[in-house]
């Protein structure tokens, strides 16, 4: 084989950098934490179960947005029948309104920034 | 094929080291402005499109002027374009390129550029534009890169190229019809509400594009072994006199109906341009620059003692093109923004930071057509050999 | 194919097909009845217009800009290259250019005393700016107003280079430092849209008239729905003769001005 030596060293640079993630935290104890955000609501309830938000709040957000914005629809109805007034500031972060131990935890956690704080206006947080 | 734009000589690598910096410089510039937005530019409120969306305007008709050596050599077959083709067709790629990138550019939101795809809107220009320039830039990429190759491998192109070379003859025309209708649609905007405004494009890209590819033939012939062919040269300089004089007579036509007409609104912005407006003359030399090299340049192209001398034919051709740069990348934008509709005059100047974000799209289109005519040039000789 | 290969890729395409029913299942699973429900207090209007009084209107009297730009978050950047305005003021020759000579002048200088004329988006009936979007991020809603969609838009500026009026601004730098009070009722923009005024559609979908007619004391702005005949805006319409700006281009602009 030409430059074998060239070729094994390339694969092994490529194997460690391509197991990264695997080591990193063996290697220097620095894991990231897991997320644990806090509900401080004094609702019960969210808009939707706590699974299905988990999973799809961007999703729900993103109809959210056109349903108020496209076709003035201002109103939802949650899965415990009341209805709530549309608004991300307004009714989503005015009961999750810690954003940084909440949003934030898992956001920071999986690297995700969304553009939404660019416009939508972040409520003080209530302790 | 691309491993021969790998190698080459020592002026090869200048070439695209220089234009690497540029590029790298306008990079950094580009990242400036994401961050703090369009503001950095010389545009505001009154003059909204500015230095990026004059130089897509521009560059749309050197891109379709490919059609100029594409038509008579494919439809017509003249063979006198034989050798020269491949070169309008380059030129039309590395020119559409640019447009794009200065489409890019001049987004406010550039990461949202895919919504001109996910929520497809037929009434408006700019969704046909995209549609124009993309599927153009694709045509001559695939119809150079296979004749080129079929060139090389020394049998002639694959028969089922053909239906591309012949729809990229009309839709040459359609992407200056369709960047036209951009601005000749607006009712708001009376110095672009004409007619003629197609058209316009269309004899200014016939000009400006073969006076490029003349003075890029001529680069090419001195500094490699390619030649296009006395005749080539001789056949595209006729096209472009006749193309410059339609286009000045079309500026003519502007200029009569305007100020035969009366119509104030009208008037004022060839008053603008022209003479100024209220103190306000940041065009009048530029525009009278353009006068006297248009008329230079039709000068030089009409004398068929001129036109037939190389060193005289290249003088008219930077003539020609800078004298259309000017008209169409500097005249034809900004002057349909003042004065603004409610007759305020707000002078346009692009800034630093907008000026070598220009510089480095060019030279991205430069870096390009070096490549790719490094490639032609290189397949080419190596046919010959 | 070999056999063997080909039942492998039988069984690997039904798999696929397996993994894809799992969201099928939601989606057919899902509830019937209506999530989204139209403002319950919104104000019934089929077309909105508005009738400017300009006889009414105070010079030096900013009450209707500046209560719409503050409720809106309308940034101030302090220059007019960067300037974002949704509403404003501009003398007679300026609204309508070409109208004016120096006769017809005295009527606005010594009868109005130099009043000047209130501008915003007349939210046409043939819009340009509406054919020209390439994502629509602005549309004509079916109650007349043109909207804009602030998550869309991509900054080409089509459409202020469409509007005949000047009604539109980009925001040419990021607006968020140079709002004075930010209003938490309303989010702001951010650099690189175009805005400009929505006939306060959220106020109207609360029951309520819009910012700068609420504002202005003379009532001088009049807003109304012009598919309704006893509205203020037809009575003052059928009892004025009303001037639009440029009609003249068939871009059919709402907003009329009573001079």
């Amino acid at each position: 084989m030409y430059d074998t030596g060239k070729i094994l060293a390339g694969i092994i640079i490529f194997l460690g950098a391509i197991t990264f993630p695997i080591w990193y935290d063996a290697v220097t104890g620095k894991a990231a934490t897991k997320p644990e955000p806090k509900i401080i609501t004094s609702e019960k309830q969210c808009v939707e179960s706590a699974t299905y938000m988990r999973d799809y709040h961007m999703k729900l957000l993103h109809q959210w947005r056109d349903q108020v914005v496209r076709e003035n629809m201002h109103l939802y109805k949650g899965i415990d029948g009341k209805t709530y007034n549309i608004s991300l500031t307004n009714t989503c972060l005015n009961c999750h309104s810690n954003k940084k131990d909440f949003c934030d935890q898992c956001h920071n956690y999986v690297g995700v920034n969304p553009t939404c704080w660019n416009c939508h206006i972040i409520p003080e947080e209530k302790g | 094929m691309l491993e021969k734009a790998l190698t080459g000589s020592k002026k090869y690598w200048t070439l695209l080291s220089f234009l690497g910096v540029i590029i790298v410089i306008g990079i950094i510039c580009y990242l400036k402005q994401l961050s703090y937005g369009l503001g950095i530019t010389g545009m505001g409120r009154d003059v909204s499109w500015g230095l990026y969306i004059a130089q897509f305007t521009f560059l749309v008709g050197v891109a379709a002027s490919a059609v100029m050596v594409v038509l008579p050599y494919y439809l017509h077959h003249y063979k006198v374009f034989g050798r020269i083709t491949i070169l309008g067709e380059f030129l039309a790629v590395a020119s559409v390129t640019m447009c794009l990138t200065f489409i890019i550019a001049d987004l406010g939101r550039p990461e949202r550029a895919f919504n001109v795809l996910l929520h497809p809107t037929p009434n408006s220009i700019l969704f046909w534009d995209m549609i124009v320039l993309n599927g153009y830039l694709l045509l001559n990429i695939l119809i150079g890169w296979t004749v080129l190759a079929a060139e090389r491998a020394e049998v002639p192109p694959p028969r089922w190229i053909k239906p591309f070379i012949y729809v990229s003859i009309p839709w040459a025309v359609s992407i200056h019809t369709v960047t036209a209708f951009i601005y000749a649609g607006l009712p708001g905007r009376g110095f672009w509400l004409t007619a003629i405004m197609a058209p316009r494009f269309l004899a200014s890209a016939f000009a400006s594009g073969p006076a490029l590819l003349i003075l890029l033939g001529f680069i090419v012939r001195k500094f490699t072994k390619f030649d296009p062919g006395k005749e080539a040269f001789q056949t595209l300089a006729k096209i472009v006199t006749y193309a410059m004089i339609i286009s000045i007579f079309f500026v003519l036509m502007e200029i009569f109906t305007t100020f035969y007409s009366q119509i104030p609104e009208h008037m004022h912005h060839f008053q603008y341009l022209f003479v100024g407006l209220h103190g306000h003359n940041k065009l009048v030399p530029w525009m009278w620059a353009f006068v006297i090299l248009a008329v230079l340049a039709t000068l030089l192209l009409i004398n068929p003692g001129t036109r037939n001398n190389d060193k005289t034919l290249a003088l008219a051709c930077v003539a020609v093109f800078i004298s259309l740069w000017i008209e169409k990348g500097l005249g034809l934008v900004i002057t349909g923004f003042i004065p603004s509709p409610l007759e305020e005059i707000t002078e346009y100047t692009p800034t630093p930071p907008e000026i070598l974000i220009t510089l480095g799209i060019w030279a991205i289109g430069f870096s390009i057509l070096t490549v790719l005519y490094k490639i032609a040039v290189a397949i080419k000789e190596e046919v010959k050999a | 194919m070999d056999n063997s290969k080909r039942n492998f890729l039988k069984i690997a395409g039904f798999s696929l097909l397996g993994i894809g029913a799992h969201p099928l299942k939601k989606i057919l699973a899902s509830k019937e009845e209506p999530k989204f429900l139209p403002p319950p207090k919104a104000l019934p209007g089929k077309r909105w217009a508005m009738v400017i009084d300009i006889k009414k209107c105070k010079t030096d009297c900013y009450d209707c800009i500046n209560a719409c730009h503050q409720l809106h978050n309308v940034p101030n950047f302090g220059n007019p290259k960067d300037e974002v305005k949704w509403i404003w003021k501009e003398p007679y020759e300026k609204v309508f250019p070409g109208e004016e000579n120096k006769y017809t002048a005295e009527y606005i200088d010594q009868t109005l005393k130099g009043i000047e004329f209130l501008l915003l988006c007349n939210h046409c009936d043939n819009p340009p700016c509406v054919r020209v979007c390439p994502t629509k991020a602005t549309w004509k809603r079916a109650d007349g107003i043109v909207m804009m969609d602030y998550h869309r838009c991509i900054g080409c500026r089509f459409c202020m280079a469409a509007c005949p009026y000047g009604s539109r601004s980009l925001n040419w730098r990021d607006p968020r430092p140079f709002i004075k009070t930010i209003n938490k009722e309303f989010p702001t923009r951010t650099r690189g849209v175009v805005e400009k005024c929505n006939f306060c559609s959220e106020r109207l979908a609360k029951g309520l008239m819009p910012a700068c007619v609420e504002a202005c004391k003379e009532k001088a702005l009049v807003f109304g729905d012009l598919e309704d005949p006893n509205s203020p805006v037809r009575e003052l319409l059928r009892s004025h003769h009303s001037i639009r700006r440029k009609a003249h281009l068939g871009t059919m602009p709402q907003i009329y001005y009573i001079v």
